[in-house]
């Protein structure tokens, strides 16, 4: 497509009296105008739910907290290790945060290395075996049943293993690793370094950026992963990670009330109604409590965004 | 060592790993032989438990079923449907984006859309039900200004559902799209549009004849795989936003297939049948889109 191609009917549509920049102003404006409001929509709900969620309780519970914070508490915090459940489904999400980053760097990084050494026995068999686990999936009921035979369902590693081979990632790795200069392998070997040696000493050092931008991509999906924990854990409520919790808070409106009475209402005498728990509290400060380590590495890994797209773009 | 057990121990490196991968990826291929039983948990399946096609047959024959796999149908196309229609949004989206000349403001802008992307569906209903309960800003807004009387449910409503689920879709991806979009834009050739501007070319004619034309390939590629991936909506969004009022007309295929596994006596093997048709309509599309790829850009993207 070049631009050629393209119909012959220009200038049609300006006045030739006023086509250069006026014109341009107009649009400009609009422009400015319409990504204001996109802007808007994506930032205030957060801002909205971190407001209401350090103002008064019977303001926010009333829907009066709009702009800024109004009666400024933190009780809402401060209160949230006493609700049930809520720290151990914490410490669940940033372990298997934690643990399912590195396997899953380590995996891509050594599989990506190991599938450009051309010593490997049946190399492309083995890529390929892996490459296409991406393109079709049983469905999740077989992938359920399938898990439970496993000894995977109600069981911690359930998180863990089925995510850590990322073909994208490994594939990532591959193109990384191909770039490298062979010589750098070389040399280490005529030095007698074995495979595993050269992966660690020298390709690890060497593929650190792209490791970086897998890690903080594997990271988020493992904090936001849900559907596993709805899947799989279905009777060990012990093992629930924030996202559920999060979800059951906001869909068991009963059960959440029972927690509210639980948590504030025995030294109820002691805590002003503007500070005394409510559904909403609970909902908006959990909330605030599982967006808040996205948008506090989100800085950070900006300059990973257009890396990270092209993981869906690069091909084996 | 040499060369040729070197490349066995490699192998042997990697077996724990290709072990692994099929027993995630591959060996739930092999659940699909819980559509040709009478699957009870916790009752193992076993030859007694083989019945066939009998699931097959109970899709096609029970007109009850039927008439729900029709209407999950409508409600899978509707939206798949929906997302293709305005597929062209993100890169509309880029191309303006572009057009903002003060580079913070521009930087603000990507910042705070694509924040969205990376929070759960989880976490995107929560936002939704607080920003729009009874009480949230929106009705509260609404309120005072006079404009409702009372508080308007939009959660608990199946009315517009459809775009309803598009509008939260777009709001979570929008942004992130916009950023492969950008990325094509900057790779434009300078030159193409200095030449334009000294033949006098406003910026829409820029935009028109030459930003657009070049994003055409990007775009093309994205509506393949959105074609691809027709059936497979996924089923986080639906079952977050899914409630008594709008089940009807929430629940997509992958929806679906997990409700009627989990409510009720649940019917594994029924869910297990539909999924495994799906997955092959959907590796046929799959190999379809990628064909017409292949023919149309030389190139295809599997």
């Amino acid at each position: 497509m070049t631009v050629k191609t393209a119909p012959v009917r220009a200038k049609k549509h300006v006045n030739p009296m006023n086509r250069q920049s006026p014109g341009d102003k107009v649009i400009s404006v609009i422009t400015y105008l319409v990504y204001a409001c996109f802007a808007f929509v994506c930032a205030y709900p957060f801002y909205y739910i971190i407001i209401n969620s350090i103002s008064s309780n019977t303001l926010s519970e009333r829907g009066k907290v709009l702009f800024w914070p109004m009666e400024i508490h933190f009780k809402n915090y401060s209160r949230m290790s006493t609700i049930p459940g809520l720290l151990d489904a914490a410490k669940i999400s940033v372990l298997r945060t934690a643990v399912g980053t590195v396997l899953t760097v380590l995996i891509a990084a050594f599989l990506g290395y190991m599938f450009t050494r051309e010593t490997l026995w049946k190399r492309r068999l083995w890529f390929r075996f892996v490459a296409v686990t991406m393109y079709f999936n049983a469905g999740i009921i077989p992938w359920v049943l399938c898990m439970r035979n496993l000894g995977l369902a109600n069981n911690f590693w359930g998180y863990i293993f089925p995510m850590v081979v990322q073909p994208f990632y490994i594939i990532l790795c591959k193109t990384y690793c191909e770039s490298v200069p062979r010589e750098l392998q070389e040399a280490a070997e005529i030095d007698g370094a074995g495979t595993l040696k050269v992966f660690f000493r020298i390709m690890i050092p060497v593929i650190k950026p792209i490791l970086a931008t897998i890690a903080i991509f594997a990271a988020v999906n493992q904090w936001n992963s849900f559907q596993d924990n709805l899947l799989l854990m279905t009777n060990r409520p012990d093992l629930d990670t924030l996202q559920y919790k999060l979800y059951q808070y906001i869909t068991q409106a009963n059960s959440l009330k029972a927690l509210v009475s639980n948590t504030t209402n025995s030294n109820a005498v002691m805590a002003s109604l503007a500070t005394a728990a409510t559904a909403t509290s609970i909902r908006m400060s959990v909330t605030v409590v599982v967006v808040l380590p996205i948008m506090m590495i989100y800085p950070f890994f900006q300059r990973f965004f257009t890396k990270g797209i092209m993981i869906g773009a690069v091909k084996g | 060592m040499n060369k040729k057990t070197r490349s066995y121990v490699e192998f042997l490196y990697i077996l724990p790993f290709l072990i692994l991968v099929a027993l995630v990826a591959y060996y739930p291929l092999y659940g699909w032989i819980y559509a040709f039983h009478d699957y009870m948990p916790p009752k193992p399946i076993s030859s007694e438990t083989f019945v066939g096609l009998k699931w097959f047959a109970y899709i096609v024959e029970n007109p009850v079923r039927l008439a729900d796999i029709g209407r999950v149908l409508v409600n899978t196309f509707a939206m798949s449907g929906i997302s293709l229609a305005f597929s062209w949004f993100p890169m509309i989206f880029a191309v303006f984006l572009n057009e903002i000349h003060c580079r913070p403001y521009r930087k603000f802008v990507q910042t705070v859309t694509t924040l969205p992307n990376f929070i759960s569906w989880v976490l995107v209903y929560s936002v939704a039900f607080n920003v729009l309960s009874s009480t949230g800003a929106v009705n509260s807004v609404l309120v005072n200004l006079g404009l409702i009387d009372k508080p308007i449910a939009f959660l608990s409503s199946k009315d517009h559902i459809w775009f309803k689920m598009w509008l939260w879709l777009t709001w979570k991806n929008a942004g992130w799209a916009a950023i492969m979009y950008l990325a094509a834009i900057s790779a434009i050739d300078e030159q193409m549009i200095e030449a334009a501007k000294v033949d006098g070319a406003t910026r829409m004619q820029i935009i028109w004849r030459i930003t657009i034309p070049c994003l055409l390939p990007t775009y093309f590629v994205i509506v393949m795989l959105n074609l691809a991936n027709f059936l497979s909506n996924g089923m986080e969004q639906y079952f977050v936003f899914q409630n008594n009022f709008n089940r009807k007309t929430i629940e997509v295929l992958d929806l679906y297939v997990y409700n009627i596994a989990t409510t009720g006596r649940g019917n594994y093997p029924l869910s297990t049948a539909i999924s495994m048709l799906k997955s092959i309509v959907s590796v046929a599309l799959l190999f379809i889109t990628n064909t017409v790829s292949r023919l149309v850009r030389g190139e295809g993207f599997v």
